[in-house]
Order: structure tokens, then C-alpha cells, then sequence
């Protein structure tokens, strides 16, 4: 199946309680699927065509505080109208989930897939000092797998979690195994699980209010440090990161999603002509695997960040590597998708060779 | 012999007492300002009828943006003017929960204009309150959708001019006209009268909610004495003679 149908059979799958979405291509699959699936029949779960995605991030905004799984999905301009409810939803401190099937930008931009969304997801978007979860599929499997995943890291943290892909991903078919049917939860165990959720205030607890207003601005500085805190325990903790061939790499490429697949040929293409090339694919964007490139230092001697932009994760991989070795970009743009030989070509041109 | 205070203030002579929903909280309205009737009024019928633990409301951005600090149920905060979306996403999600929305003129009709008439347009099953007080009062009384012709504001010094900066909207009069609203009415607080059929609304809107046959809309007219500069009797005042009129007070729409 497609990767934005593999998001729709998993969000069911994995017991979701709503799907609040607008059309926008390369990305409209996952709600027409839902609809053609019909789970409120099923599992109970609401999917509703809201009038923009402003109004879908607040409908999910809505759900999420009452404790429920809720998510939506789009592509970069939707996305982009996203944001401010993103930064609600991150100072309310409520777990969410989102999809960006990336299309190239800026403006309305193309149809075609690119990776140019980076910066707009892993260093905010919105206003404030927040961070959102983010995961980079880059198969379809992942894309299914990601959806529970995602809540999983969403409800733990209290915090929006992103599944970062892009058109590629998202309109590729490929076999997926899925996981067996999990039942919702009910009410009953969300005023257990989640006893921050407005679900009607009974006698014997405080009201529970959803906000992210805060007057005073010694008690707003202590929350926005708690937020940080938390940021920090996702950087301790979550990082998910796979590696190819990287413990003998002279040279490494870093790609994620869409291009990690791409660099995965680049990097056989370059070990069968000699160069021991390895591959660090980022799983989570944010929390980002810095200390896994920092322990390639010793023998790596020089590194390209491979993704469809004109540069954006490169400044992590800078970040990481702090001048010790070189590190270069490259990335084709405006929907147009690298080939492995471009790659290589890249590596020895600007990394190898340069 | 002498009767003092203490003498009067018995259990047998009390004729009316603070809602037990409305909590210790002084409110921050400015004095003669509508905001705090309605949210004694909302509180009352929340009591009346029973349903602290079945009710969750939605606060906008504007002066009644701490409304949550008055009323002792659960509560969400919406980004401006998306007030209309989050109850969707609530009742949506809890339908056996009453739900309301609580929302200003600039944030139920300008920067939320879409929010409200598609969550009307789709009937969603919530009570939305929507103050028109013809002002932005919260940053300082700039001009709303609701201004009248000629009316001063912050940002139309001189008037609002229809030529520059459009008419005054009457959303209450375009929701009517929504197959998916149910009941649709224009109240106000100012008088004892006004504050009883205020209350009547407000219990239908709650009550309507039990039979999910679409939104309830009631606007309120109010005040803004400090916006209009002027004091809470010369507002008064000025709404009857010059927001009434624009703004005709009744039911549009009863189904």
C-alpha cells in the first residue's frame, strides 16, 4: 500500500480516537482512506474534514486535552498554517500527533516531494521556546510503525510529536506488516492515565484547565525552564538513529527519510569503487543523534548531509562535528530527487576531493 | 431598640447567594463591565442544572481570556478566534459532555469569522457565547468588526468609516441563516429583565445540547465603558439608544 494509506490503517490499528484533516496533495490519501474505512463503525474512532488546517490543529487541540489520541495530517502549506496551533499545543503541553508529507516550497511551491520543511519542524515554527518530537520515516512499514510510536512519545513527554516524511514516502507503495487492532481507550482509563484532561470536573479533584497563558513572569520563566527540562530528557533518551557500514567509514553520509534510501545505493555505488563510505540515518530529528556522529570523529575524516533542501539538517551536522572534520551539503531541490551517482559524485567532489 | 446588621443577615432572609461554581477569584473586569454578569449567569445555570462534571467550556483570547479562574469546571484555553474548533474537537470526541464556547466580538467575528460559521455550518452540538461590545477592550479598545458607523475606537479615531474600513458585521443574523444552527438569539445584561431572558437563553443552550439537533448561538450586546470612555450608567445608556438599534434585541431563530 501507499505510505499515507500505511498511516491511516496504523492510526486505526493502533487505536486512535480521532482524525481531524483538510485535503492538500501529496498527502490526501490518508483521509480518503479513513473515510473509505469507516472506523467510527469499528473502533469508535471520529474522523472529520475540517475547513482549514488551522481549524484541524484546534479540533485536534480539543480532543487532545480531553486525553484522547488525536491527529491530523498535511503537507508543508497546510502545515505551515499549522503553526500556530503547534505552539499552543506545545505550551499547553498536550500530546498530539502530526504527519508532513513534505512537498517542495516556499510559497504554494510544488506537488513533488522535498525535505525543505526541517528547519520549520525541529527549531520550532511557531513562536516561543518549544520543541516538537520529531520522526523521519523512510519506508512505508515506517510510516505505519511511526503513527503508534509517535503517540507513545507524545503521551510520555506531554508534548506534539511530528512524523516528518515527504511525497516520496508518502505515495510510494510498498508491502507493510501491520500490527494487530489495539482497543481505544476508554473514559474510564483516561481519567486514570491522563488525570490533567478536562473531562468534566467531579466533586473530588481541582478543574483541570488546558492553557498556555501565564501572567507572572517569574512563575512563566520556572515553566518555560520545565519545558526545557523535558526537552532535555527527550535528548537523553529518545534518539533513534540507524547506522550502515560506520565503523570503518572514512567518510559518512547523513541522510534521513526519502534521501536515506537514495544514499543507501550512493553508499554501496562508492564502497564497490574503493571508498569506505558509511551511512547515519537520523530516525528522530528532534531529539537529534548528535553524540551518535560525535563517536564516528575518530575515523571519520569527512562527512556530506544529503537532503532534498538547499540545507537545513547540515547545520545539526555542524553542530555535532564543531570544526573537527569537514562537513558539506548537498541536495537537488524544488521537487527534483538526487541520484545515487550524484551523490557519489558530490562526496568525491566536495568531501573527498575538496 | 436598636437593630444592627448582624440582626438581618440571617439564613431566613436570604433572597440570593453567590453560586457555589463561582470561586474566590476576584474577577479583573473593569467595573460595569458585562463580562462579569454573564460569567456569574453561565455559572449559576452550569449549578441550576446539575452539571459541573458534565460541562467543559472553552475560553477565547480577549478580556475574558481568565474566564477559567472564575468558574470551577474543566476548561480550555483556544488560541484567538479558534474557540469554535476546539469545542468541535471536544464534543466530537465526549459527546455525552456539554460544551460551551465563550468568545468577544474580535475573536467570535473577525480573526475567527471561518471557526464560527463552519461549526455552525455543520451543526456541532455546543452552546457558543459570543459578547459584542463593539470594542477590543482587552488592548486597549481598537476597532472590531462589530464597531458602528461613526463609532470612535482606537484605530478609527475620527469613526469607523463603512469606505475605509468596511460595515459593522451582524454574525448572529448570518449564522441564522445556517440550517446546521438551532436556536440563535440577541440578549442583553443591562437590566434586571434583560438579565432574567439572558438567563433563560443561556439554560436553553445548555438544555438543547441534550437532543443534538444543532448549535446554539446566543449573542450578547454589552458594554464597554472603559472603551467608550465613558462611565457604566452613560454606557448603558449609549448601547440602548445606539447598539440596540443596529443590533435588535430577540430570538432570530428557534427550531
Amino acid at each position: 500500500m501507499k505510505g499515507n494509506e500505511a498511516i491511516a490503517e496504523a492510526a486505526i490499528r493502533c487505536g486512535v480516537d480521532g482524525y481531524f484533516g483538510y485535503p492538500i496533495t501529496p498527502q490526501s490519501e490518508v483521509m480518503e482512506t479513513l473515510m473509505l474505512l469507516k472506523p467510527w463503525e469499528t473502533t469508535g474512532m471520529v474522523v472529520l474534514q475540517a475547513e482549514s488546517e488551522i481549524a484541524s490543529i484546534n479540533m485536534v487541540y480539543g480532543g487532545a486535552g480531553c486525553g484522547k489520541k488525536v491527529m491530523t495530517s498535511s503537507s508543508s502549506p497546510g502545515v505551515s498554517l499549522m503553526q500556530e496551533g503547534l505552539t499552543y499545543l506545545a505550551g499547553a503541553e498536550l500530546p498530539c500527533v502530526v504527519v508532513n508529507v513534505v512537498r517542495g516550497g516556499p510559497g504554494l511551491g510544488t506537488i513533488q516531494p522535498a525535505q525543505s520543511d526541517y528547519f520549520q519542524s525541529v527549531k520550532g515554527g511557531g513562536h516561543g521556546d518549544y520543541k516538537l518530537i520529531v520522526l523521519a520515516p523512510a519506508s512505508v512499514q515506517e510510516m505505519a510503525d511511526f503513527v503508534e510510536l509517535a503517540f507513545d512519545l507524545a503521551f510520555k513527554y506531554r508534548n506534539p510529536a511530528l512524523i516528518l516524511s515527504d511525497g516520496m514516502i508518502g505515495q510510494m507503495m510498498e508491502k507493510v506488516e501491520l500490527k494487530p487492532y489495539k482497543n481505544r481507550w476508554t473514559n474510564e482509563e483516561i481519567d486514570q492515565l491522563h488525570p490533567w484532561a478536562t473531562t468534566g470536573k467531579p466533586a473530588e479533584r481541582e478543574r483541570n484547565i488546558i492553557t498556555s497563558v501565564e501572567l507572572d513572569p517569574n512563575a512563566f520563566e520556572r515553566f518555560n525552564h520545565k519545558l526545557q527540562d523535558k526537552y532535555r530528557k527527550m535528548q537523553e533518551e529518545e534518539v533513534r538513529c540507524e547506522q550502515f557500514n560506520c565503523e570503518d567509514a572514512d567518510y559518512l553520509l547523513v541522510a534521513y527519510g526519502s534521501s536515506a534510501r537514495i544514499c543507501q545505493k550512493a553508499m554501496e555505488l562508492a564502497r564497490a569503487k574503493g571508498l569506505k563510505v558509511g551511512l547515519l540515518r537520523p530516525i528522530t530529528l528532534f531529539p537529534y543523534p548528535t553524540r551518535e556522529i560525535q563517536a564516528l570523529l575518530g575515523h571519520v575524516k569527512g562527512i556530506l548531509s544529503v537532503e532534498l533542501s538547499e540545507g537545513q539538517m547540515v547545520e545539526d551536522v555542524r553542530l555535532a562535528v564543531d570544526g573537527k572534520v569537514k562537513v558539506e551539503h548537498f541536495g537537488r531541490v524544488g521537487g527534483v530527487v538526487h541520484s545515487p551517482e550524484e551523490v557519489v559524485e558530490a562526496l568525491e567532489r566536495k568531501i573527498i576531493g575538496g | 431598640m436598636e437593630v444592627s446588621i448582624k440582626d438581618i443577615i440571617k439564613p431566613e432572609n436570604l433572597v440570593y447567594q453567590k453560586s457555589s461554581l463561582l470561586t474566590e477569584k476576584p474577577m479583573h473586569y473593569c467595573p460595569g463591565c458585562t463580562h462579569g454578569v454573564v460569567n456569574r449567569l453561565i455559572a449559576e445555570v452550569i449549578e441550576e442544572l446539575g452539571l459541573q462534571q458534565e460541562t467543559i467550556g472553552v475560553t477565547p483570547v480577549g478580556c475574558s481570556v481568565l474566564l477559567y479562574n472564575y468558574i470551577d469546571i474543566d476548561w480550555q484555553e483556544a488560541a484567538h478566534g479558534r474557540a469554535p474548533a476546539l469545542g468541535t474537537g471536544i464534543k466530537r470526541l465526549r459527546p455525552d459532555k456539554y460544551v460551551f464556547t465563550y468568545q468577544g466580538d474580535g475573536d467570535l467575528a473577525a480573526i475567527g469569522t471561518a471557526e464560527t460559521i463552519h461549526a455552525c455550518n455543520r451543526g456541532e452540538n455546543i452552546l457558543m457565547v459570543f459578547i459584542n461590545n463593539g470594542i477590543y477592550g482587552m488592548t486597549g479598545g481598537q476597532m472590531a468588526p462589530t464597531t458602528l458607523e461613526g463609532m470612535a475606537a482606537s484605530t478609527c479615531p475620527f469613526g469607523r468609516d463603512p469606505e475605509r474600513d468596511g460595515n459593522p458585521l451582524r454574525m448572529t443574523e448570518i449564522v441564522a441563516t445556517l440550517p446546521g444552527t438551532r436556536y440563535v438569539t440577541r440578549q442583553a445584561a443591562h437590566t434586571a429583565g434583560a438579565v432574567r431572558k439572558l438567563k433563560k437563553a443561556l439554560i436553553k443552550g445548555f438544555n438543547n445540547q441534550k437532543e443534538n439537533k444543532g448549535t446554539s448561538f446566543i449573542e450578547v450586546v454589552s458594554t464597554c465603558n472603559s472603551g467608550w470612555k465613558m462611565t457604566p450608567v452613560q454606557a448603558n445608556e449609549w448601547m440602548v439608544e445606539n447598539m440596540f438599534p443596529f443590533y435588535p434585541l430577540g430570538d432570530i431563530k428557534d427550531k
